[in-house]
């Protein structure tokens, strides 16, 4: 059942913000989890448009997405306690590091938790592309833009801003041939 | 005024980060250590290793950090509150008007392109953190069997990460 309390959303972004290892891709598989799956607060399209708007603004993504859902979910009072919820973590986190011990990172049990960890972001990567991707790519055309834009950024290294701006050029070119019916293009 | 200073300067990284952590550590790098000198290179190495290996965004653990060593306690408040206010307004602002105009034709149209535009980058990520995460045989092995307990089964992502970590330091130190 939907619940939308104030509490739950501090709560679920909290325990997003403190699994969140190896930037904003990585937390992906979780954030869809808890937002999409268990909450049913977006569906799967508004999902990724979500992605879409955060990753076109500056700011990190999860900060970006937790503004953006707790906006969606109870206004302007739960993106801010989304955010709250969000950023709170890392901020005790690294507060008791610079604290306390700086040089953590050199304990050998630490390092080793961590050489499995890194490997384990490319695995949570990964199930992002497919996790969030499915829906999208159900469509051929689309199987096939993300395989266009995925060649210019990795073999032309286009930046991923002109990307972003490709996509939206891309989609009102579509829709804009799509409506003149003389026109020989059939999307889809 | 320093603590002014250290929320102003994280604001203009805040505003200028577009396209995620990496972007950011090289404004960080620029504004932090030959701007307004808070910081040595070695130091801020050893922030990046730290922030790699704490939960959050690099660019709130760095604002974190950096906040602490120059200013404690409030340094670190006002440093995180200024890398985080230029996502408050803007995607406030954004999220404001797409709840007016989701439903246009056009915006939806947009849409349908940037789609594919985000799912092509997540992918270009998980090119870039391959090449660098996987590095062993026991690094393959562990990205292999997390993605399959990811895709093929229910567990929650988080109980995937720890296992990995406890898989780490069982390959790595018995």
């Amino acid at each position: 059942m939907k619940n939308n309390s104030l509490l739950l959303l501090f709560l679920t972004f909290f325990k997003i913000g403190a699994t969140t290892f190896g930037g904003g891709y990585a937390m992906l598989p979780i954030i869809k989890r808890e937002v999409v799956e268990r909450h049913e607060w977006l569906s799967d399209e508004e999902f990724v448009d979500a992605l879409a708007v955060t990753q076109s603004l500056p700011g990190a993504i999860a900060v970006n997405s937790s503004i953006f859902i707790g906006h969606k979910v109870r206004g302007i009072v739960g993106a801010l306690i989304a955010m709250f919820g969000s950023v709170l973590p890392s901020f005790f986190v690294i507060l008791i590091i610079a604290i306390f011990f700086a040089r953590f990172t050199e304990y050998p049990m630490v390092q080793a938790a961590f050489a499995g960890i890194r490997p384990a972001i490319a695995a949570l990567i990964a199930a992002a592309v497919l996790k969030v991707g499915r829906p999208v790519m159900k469509k051929r055309l689309n199987l096939l833009l993300v395989a266009l834009f995925l060649l210019l950024s990795q073999v032309f290294s286009i930046h991923p801003m002109v990307i972003i701006v490709l996509g939206i050029a891309v989609g009102l070119l579509l829709f804009r041939l799509k409506e003149q019916p003389e026109s020989e293009v059939d999307p889809q | 005024m320093m603590i002014l200073q250290l929320y102003l300067t994280f604001l203009k990284i805040g505003l200028f980060g577009i396209g995620g952590g990496y972007v950011m550590l090289s404004l960080i790098e620029r504004e932090i250590i030959e701007v307004q000198g808070w910081l040595t290179l070695a130091e801020f190495v050893d922030i990046l290793a730290i922030a790699e290996m704490t939960p959050g965004p690099i660019s709130i653990n760095a604002a974190t950090f950096i906040g602490y060593t120059t200013a404690g306690f409030w340094g670190s408040a006002f440093a995180t509150a200024g890398v985080i206010t230029p996502s408050i307004i803007l995607v406030l602002l954004v999220a404001t008007l797409l709840k007016k105009f989701y439903q246009n034709k056009w915006v939806q149209a947009a849409f349908s392109g940037l789609r594919p535009a985000v799912i092509s980058l997540i992918a270009g990520a998980t090119i870039f953190v391959a090449r660098t995460a996987l590095i062993d045989i026991s690094s393959i092995l562990i990205a292999l069997t997390a993605f399959a307990l990811l895709v093929f089964t229910r567990l929650h992502p988080i109980l995937v990460l720890l296992l990995s970590a406890v898989a780490g330091i069982f390959l790595n130190i018995y």
